[in-house]
């Protein structure tokens, strides 16, 4: 394996339930996820999984723990520096796009960073998500399927060093299915971008990823490789998840 | 008719006036309201609902107990009166006239802007975060995918006090030459009996109405952020 990009070390996250209580939807005691790889997290809804990823894109800080991303600590009292804030970015289950046109969404991080004339990487990221012909059309007009497309381009054009997917395909038709998973593989293996996915498909999970973990209630069951983890689990609970036998 | 049509100087010193006070006011109140209205819309504190319930009732404000405030507060007696300070407008002058506007514009636009804020897809801000927005670009972008809803908070101030008369009355005194703006000489030219006249003031200022409203709706197909 290589250097791991993230290192997670004794992460928690905390949030207040309207009863006033306190309810802890994430316990990681020890996770790495390493340069250049495909981790799928697993798991039924409400296992943590996309509160991992938000702690993974630094958009709120773990409860206890400290997540470390490329050598620099992420805790309660340390925030990340927005330098390296901005080499990752995600992808969520439901693109929410600006009121504007398919380029503008596709250049506004590129914007952000003072880089809003970068037009060959625009023009690229359109065209490698198969957009490029309806760049000037208004993204609220995008089908769903199109829209998405049009969130991974806005991100991709931003050149991540790590990618986060949060249920990109979940709804979708399988021609788009097809289109996105090929941009993800193509994505890391041209440009070798660590690449997170969280996906209730299995099948998904398998086509893509190199490592697959387990999320349960908050905690990481069983981190394995592809084949190991589908062939021959350790945890008798990954075996029932991937089976399809586990009720939740 | 004939001085609204001769250019009549006087007429036209109380359109610029008007204009002065009411412009002056609408711009301190969306440098106020603006902000105000973005941070309660985007953020969560104790005491919010409080705040809330303050701002909506600021929103429904009657202009003339508005102008009786600040009369109050501003008269030789009252409390900011006595206390002579250079920047503090005096009463019957266009200073305290533009206070009293302003104190019935900023909850309109501050009110409305948060309501728009509040109403962008709640998915965004997160998304527009993980593309690497700081906090501040965060905010310019969310006001301006909320600007439809933004530049009608400001049209609404501005109709709230470019057709208000009682406050102005109030502060102001309608004093020629000084304190006189287009409502309080229709009301002055009404109870002499100058309908014709009053009517013709009526046009005027419903005509800039429209005309500053043709300008802001302008602003609504426009971007603002970085």
């Amino acid at each position: 394996m290589s250097q791991p990009v993230y290192r997670l070390q004794g992460v928690t996250k905390v949030y207040p339930t309207p009863s006033g209580q306190e309810r802890c939807v994430l316990q990681v005691e020890d996770l790495r996820i390493f340069r250049s790889e495909i981790l799928a997290l697993v798991g039924p809804s409400g296992a943590g999984k996309s509160t991992l990823l938000r702690l993974l894109n630094f958009l709120e800080p773990p409860t206890q723990g400290t997540i470390h991303f490329l050598g620099q600590p992420f805790s309660p009292d340390r925030e990340m520096p927005l330098a390296l804030r901005r080499r990752v970015t995600t992808v969520f289950q439901r693109p929410a796009l600006l009121n504007r046109s398919v380029w503008e969404n596709v250049r506004y991080g590129l914007r952000l960073r003072g880089e809003g004339n970068a037009r060959e990487r625009i023009q690229a990221a359109l065209e490698l998500v198969g957009l490029r012909e309806l760049a000037d059309q208004s993204a609220r007009q995008l089908s769903g399927g199109e829209a998405q497309r049009a969130a991974l381009a806005r991100a991709l054009v931003l050149e991540p060093d790590v990618l986060l997917l949060d249920e990109p395909t979940a709804n979708l038709d399988p021609y788009n299915v097809g289109l996105i998973e090929d941009v993800v593989r193509r994505t890391n293996q041209e440009r070798g971008a660590t690449v997170v996915l969280v996906t209730h498909n299995v099948f998904q999970a398998r086509r893509l990823a190199h490592r697959v973990a387990l999320l349960l209630e908050g905690r990481i069951i069983e981190v394995a490789g592809v084949e190991d983890f589908f062939e021959r689990p350790c945890d008798p609970r990954t075996g029932a998840f991937v089976r399809g036998e586990m009720i939740y | 008719m004939q001085r609204i049509l001769a250019g009549d100087a006087t007429l036209i010193e109380t359109v610029v006036l008007s204009l002065q006070v009411s412009g002056t006011a609408l711009l301190l109140s969306t440098l106020i309201g603006i902000p105000l209205g973005a941070f309660m819309g985007l953020t969560r504190f104790p005491g919010r609902r409080l705040m809330t319930a303050l701002l909506y009732t600021g929103m429904g404000f009657p202009p003339v107990v508005v102008g009786l405030f600040v009369y109050l507060l501003l008269s030789r007696s009252g409390p900011l009166g006595q206390l002579n300070w250079p920047f503090l407008p005096a009463l019957f002058t266009p200073g305290a006239m533009i206070l009293a506007q302003t104190i019935i514009a900023f909850p309109l636009v501050a009110g409305f802007t948060m309501a728009a804020v509040m109403g962008v897809d709640p998915h965004l801000r997160q998304q527009i975060q993980a593309l690497g927005a700081t906090p501040w670009q965060s905010t310019l972008t969310l006001l301006s995918e909320a600007r439809v809803g933004v530049v009608v908070s400001v049209i609404a101030g501005f109709g709230g006090i470019i057709s208000e008369v009682g406050a102005v009355m109030l502060v102001g005194g309608n004093i020629e030459h000084k304190t006189r703006v287009l409502t309080t000489a229709i009301v002055l030219e009404t109870r002499k009996g100058n309908f014709g006249l009053a009517i013709a003031l009526g046009l005027v200022l419903l005509s800039l109405a429209f005309l500053t409203n043709l300008a802001m709706l302008q602003l609504q197909g426009r971007t603002f952020d970085p």
